[in-house]
């Protein structure tokens, strides 16, 4: 079922200040499907119109086929793990677990076996009495995402689920959070600022900004394949050449970039004309940095300088500026294990990559 | 020791003994055997014994204290739901008016707080025939009126640093707003509550001027009893009542301060 959670038309006005601009967006059941932006783009505010917390100003979400747009928070198949987490305080482990089995007014053994249940779900069985203040970051994270899905939500809804989390723990934890969401099915809709953190958990993101979608895909065509500047530049670092289409051909664009005084090729089959103003841009990884120049004459190549270079381990960092006094970002993985350098600074460099890997922007 | 910090300590000594010394004038002195208030004349706790044999004290204390729960109890049932709807309704139509109406109670002086009130008794009771007449529950009524207000705002602020997913979560879980009222906010603004509480129970017991009007024949509180008596001049008795009022208020305070500690204690 491709439209398990439909989203349609949906704004939301605070007073004057437009938070949610008229979207569109269709979950489909099962997805781990994330919500990306900066702070105030409005991917909060979406978060808590799936949960029941604010009311569209226009348009209407359906869960299921059924429209929940004005249904409160507690009559929604719908669970949210909260950002802060929002753990009783004044509740044990597993009173907190069991709260929502509570108010549904399952039976007390019932309620019980399946607060067990969720405990070992979460890998939490030992601290069943223990008051939340005597918990840790990690566990008290565990505790809320138990809590949120003892009920068996048709959708789980998670504000920034990682964000409190040490970078160690934060990955580990990314990983369960797919296991789990793999082993029960429910739809997990995710909202983060992070980019990483969307990449690796969702099979979907959605690029948001002020207010609306920018774009909607699979990590790999939002990374790979952005539609616009804003895309590219919010997810990972990515090198931009402002020109003029000079050459449109099938499958092959050819754009004059009057900073490197240079033509660039892109491959693919945009809609540009002759004349048009456009953006190659180019991820640093893609870029290959040599001493020599490549000898491959279809590669993009440029004459540059070491302006200055970072060691980051499994990779190194390279900023190379060109002729013209452009400054470009390569990325390049240490395969080799060397103490030694191998480029220093203000060496001749020649930087080159293939006109494939460079993606057309027209904004 | 530098000239700078002797200076700050003989201010703070000072500042102290000026508020403390008379106090501990008058504890010294509730054990002092003699009759004039103001002369030394050998320790005796009779004056004690004598306060117990007093019945009018005794009754004026009673009556002190059942008003003062009473109008404790009131004013933090309604102090309390003036705070959450001050600090979780969101921006209702008339919110400012309403927050400030409950707070002018406190700065509005006492003297035309209990004239008004007055009035407002004497009103009633030639429109309805109630109150038939003053005493108990006017006094009540009056002391609720204005510690309601210091109710609401220490529940307010326990509100406002509370964490308002703690609630929404609750309703995701499946609570209805009532029901998270008692499952989550009032076990946690509890605290509050009770400091709020003990503040308006203290606020009772020591108001004399709005009981001065609003009390009438044949109930004396404990403030108007004192304050009479030492209108004829200051018997020793009254230096042992007092003694005993300054005991219970710092116990209560104690109390307070242990719990607004565990109010203000980061989750």
């Amino acid at each position: 079922m491709k439209d398990f959670i439909r989203i349609q038309g949906v704004s939301k006005l605070f007073g004057d200040f437009v938070a949610v601009d008229n979207v569109d967006l269709e979950i489909a059941r099962g997805e781990l499907f994330s919500i990306l932006g900066g702070s105030g783009c409005g991917k909060t505010t979406l978060l808590r119109m799936l949960a029941g917390f604010e009311v569209p100003s226009s348009g209407s979400i359906q869960i299921d086929g059924v429209d929940v747009t004005h249904q409160a928070p507690y009559d929604r198949p719908v669970n949210m793990m909260f950002q802060s987490y929002a753990i009783f305080p004044h509740m044990n482990v597993a009173s907190n677990i069991g709260y929502g089995l509570r108010r549904e007014g399952v039976a007390k053994g019932e309620i019980a076996r399946r607060v067990d249940e969720m405990l070992e779900l979460v890998q939490l069985g030992d601290f069943k009495n223990r008051k939340p203040d005597a918990l840790s970051g990690g566990q008290r994270q565990r505790v809320a995402l138990a809590r949120a899905l003892i009920k068996r939500p048709k959708v789980l809804l998670l504000d920034e689920p990682l964000a409190a989390l040490d970078k160690k723990l934060r990955e580990r934890t990314q990983f369960e959070l797919m296991n789990i969401q793999d082993e029960l099915g429910i739809t997990f809709v995710v909202v983060t600022h992070d980019q990483e953190e969307a990449m690796t958990l969702s099979s979907r993101i959605v690029v948001m900004n002020q207010g609306r979608f920018e774009q909607v895909g699979t990590p790999k065509e939002i990374y790979e394949f952005p539609v616009n500047r804003f895309v590219a530049d919010f997810i990972g670092t990515i090198n931009t050449f402002e020109g003029v289409v000079t050459v449109v051909e099938e499958e092959r664009i050819e754009v004059y970039c009057e900073q490197i005084g240079d033509t660039l090729t892109a491959l693919g089959r945009q809609l540009v004309e002759v004349g048009q103003a456009v953006q190659i841009a180019v991820r640093p990884e893609k870029i290959f940095v040599s001493k020599e120049r490549p000898e491959n004459d279809k590669d993009v190549c440029i004459e540059g300088v070491v302006d200055d270079l970072g060691y980051l381990g499994n990779r190194s960092l390279y900023r190379v500026r060109l002729k013209s006094g452009r400054v470009i970002q390569v990325s390049s993985q240490n395969r080799r294990r060397s103490v030694t350098r191998f480029l220093e600074w203000e060496d001749d460099v020649w930087i080159s990559w293939r006109p494939r890997s460079a993606v057309l922007l027209l904004d | 020791m530098n000239r700078q910090s002797r200076f700050v300590i003989s201010v703070l000594s000072f500042g102290y003994a000026f508020l403390y010394v008379p106090l501990i004038l008058v504890i010294v002195y509730s054990f002092n055997d003699s009759r004039i208030a103001t002369i030394w004349g050998g320790f005796s706790t009779r004056w004690y014994g004598e306060l117990l044999r007093n019945d009018q004290i005794l009754d004026a204390a009673l009556l002190s204290l059942t008003i003062a729960a009473t109008s404790a109890t009131g004013a933090t049932i309604l102090g309390t739901m003036a705070g959450l709807v001050l600090a979780r309704f969101g921006r209702f139509k008339g919110r400012t008016l309403f927050a400030g109406m409950i707070s002018s109670p406190m700065v509005m002086p006492e003297v035309i707080t209990g004239l008004s009130l007055l009035l407002l008794f004497v009103t009633l009771q030639q429109l309805t025939g109630w109150p038939a007449q003053r005493g108990f529950s006017t006094i009540t009524i009056a002391h609720t009126t204005f510690s309601m207000a210091y109710v609401a705002v220490i529940v307010q602020s326990r509100l406002v640093a509370m964490d308002e997913s703690l609630e929404e979560a609750a309703m995701d879980l499946g609570g209805r707003p009532l029901r998270v009222v008692f499952d989550i906010t009032l076990p946690l603004i509890a605290p509050a509550m009770v400091a709020g509480w003990l503040l308006s129970f203290t606020l009772s017991l020591d108001d004399l001027v709005i009981a001065s009007f609003v009390s009438g024949p044949g109930s004396t509180t404990l403030p108007m009893y004192i304050f009479s008596k030492v209108k004829l001049g200051v018997s020793p008795d009254i230096n042992a009542l007092a003694t005993i009022i300054i005991v219970t208020v710092s116990i209560g305070v104690a109390i307070a301060w242990l719990v607004g500690r565990h109010v203000n204690k980061p989750r």
